[in-house]
């Protein structure tokens, strides 16, 4: 049973006919190419797969395909500028965030969503929302610390006090 | 392709979402947030024939609170709930923080969890402590099935194969009343190998007016702690009166083993978990929701 869809994804509209149990996941990486959401686990708990639906993060492996109809969809090949990356790429790369990356892009989207509203998490938080993604590598101290330095990258800068002459 | 084949249907309305289950031969699910049905049938632990869709239907994302209730509609997300629980409601608010992670929050549905029956959930247990009912549709009618009516067995419940929850309702303590949730889970996030929930109404002579405990992760359904409640009502709650009372409640308990823990363990946990939830919910009394 197959079903026309219309979705955005990073911004294109895309009109395709989809099985009904086509996952979005599959959907992504199959129809669109878009190979940067990773599959791991499949039913939900690794967390690989993770993109923004709408802007809110969501598991690609958990929904159909045909029920992004209408939606729109952030993958990780949507996150980065023309010319660069995006800060919280910039974090993981610069405190090795990452050791194979298999799990990378979905804590990514994870953490670009999870700053936006906790714009200066603690440790602990960071780590309950980590508790979302499984890394076989690093051991997530690293990951925490990128984390940390995405954060601060992302803050809007501190107004200093201007000092006077008097 | 992970899932077996199945047709799949996007009634516009409830009227056509009932009959599309009616029709469906005893084997047609409802997908709401999808974050259990879905895995399951990853998995083909679930091969349901017919999907019906619920997710266009209108008038079922909505949060009410009114005279004392909380209603909750069958397409509001856990997300949206632990949003409005920020400022509403601590108790709402830290039993949310434990069901899964964000990303399954932002699709799961609150009665999808509740109507999954998964005996080591939160919100079963919650619906339970607070004295829930399951608005359930079908086409007989509408009914109302109470919490302790509902849950029969592991992902079990008395909604009938053609009928769908449309919404849930819970009891909100009264103003004055504490609260206590505890779970021991091996990751945050996780199913709680066993978890406790509990609400306490004191009268004006300072003696417990109500007490009210769910245990989850502690046998086929959520569990009452009966003992423990019985042994309080009417009379003050000393530390000595909790820690028996939480012992008896747990001794009644019957939890399954499995490759996590054995049921001994979970029962000395739940009697720990209990005298927790008690003490907290004590100690709350008279502060905020």
């Amino acid at each position: 049973m197959t079903r026309p869809i219309r979705v955005t994804v990073n911004g294109q509209e895309h009109e395709r006919v989809v099985e009904v149990r086509q996952t979005l996941a599959d959907f992504l990486r199959e129809d669109l190419d878009l190979t940067g959401t990773h599959l791991g686990c499949e039913h939900g708990v690794c967390g690989a797969c993770t993109v923004l639906l709408d802007g809110e993060p969501i598991r690609a492996c958990l929904m159909l395909a045909a029920q992004a109809d209408g939606r729109s969809v952030t993958t990780i090949e949507g996150v980065a500028p023309a010319d660069g990356l995006h800060p919280v790429q910039e974090a993981f790369w610069a405190k090795h965030g990452l050791q194979c990356g298999y799990c990378t892009p979905g804590i990514i989207m994870s953490t670009c969503a999870f700053l936006r509203e906790q714009p200066a998490p603690s440790r602990e938080e960071i780590r309950e929302m980590l508790a979302g993604h499984l890394c076989r590598c690093t051991g997530y101290h690293f990951i925490v610390e990128a984390i940390e330095a995405a954060a601060q990258a992302l803050a809007p800068p501190t107004p200093r006090p201007t000092p006077r002459n008097e | 392709m992970k899932p077996a084949p199945f047709d799949y249907v996007a009634p516009a309305t409830l009227d056509e979402a009932v009959s599309a289950m009616a029709t469906g031969e005893g084997d047609a699910k409802v997908l709401a947030g999808g974050q259990s049905l879905i895995p399951m049938m990853a998995l083909r632990l679930a091969r349901p024939t017919r999907l019906v869709d619920i997710n266009r239907l209108p008038g079922l994302d909505g949060i009410r609170e009114a005279s004392g209730m909380l209603e909750i509609g069958a397409l509001v997300r856990q997300r949206a709930l632990e949003r409005w629980a920020a400022t509403r409601s601590s108790l709402f608010a830290e039993v949310l923080r434990h069901v899964a992670h964000p990303p399954i929050r932002n699709r799961g549905t609150v009665v999808g969890n509740v109507v999954h029956a998964d005996p080591a959930s939160e919100l079963p247990a919650l619906l339970l402590c607070l004295e829930g009912v399951v608005v359930a549709r079908g086409p007989r009618g509408e009914r109302m099935i109470p919490a302790d009516r509902f849950y029969r067995a592991p992902l079990t419940t008395a909604l009938a194969a053609d009928e769908l929850a449309t919404a849930v309702r819970f009891t909100l303590p009264p103003a004055g009343a504490g609260w206590g949730f505890a779970e021991v889970s091996r990751r945050h996030g996780d199913f709680a190998l066993v978890g406790a929930v509990a609400v306490i109404a004191l009268a004006a002579d300072g003696t417990v007016a109500r007490a009210r405990l769910a245990f989850f992760g502690a046998g086929g359904t959520p569990v009452r702690g009966l003992a423990l409640e019985q042994a309080l009502a009417g009379r003050a709650a000393t530390r000595a009166l909790v820690v028996e009372g939480a012992r008896a409640a747990a001794a009644a308990l019957s939890p399954d083993a499995d490759i996590h823990a054995t049921g001994a363990y979970r029962r000395q946990v739940a009697a720990t978990l209990a005298e927790r939830t008690l003490t907290a919910a004590l100690a709350r009394c008279g502060g905020p929701r």
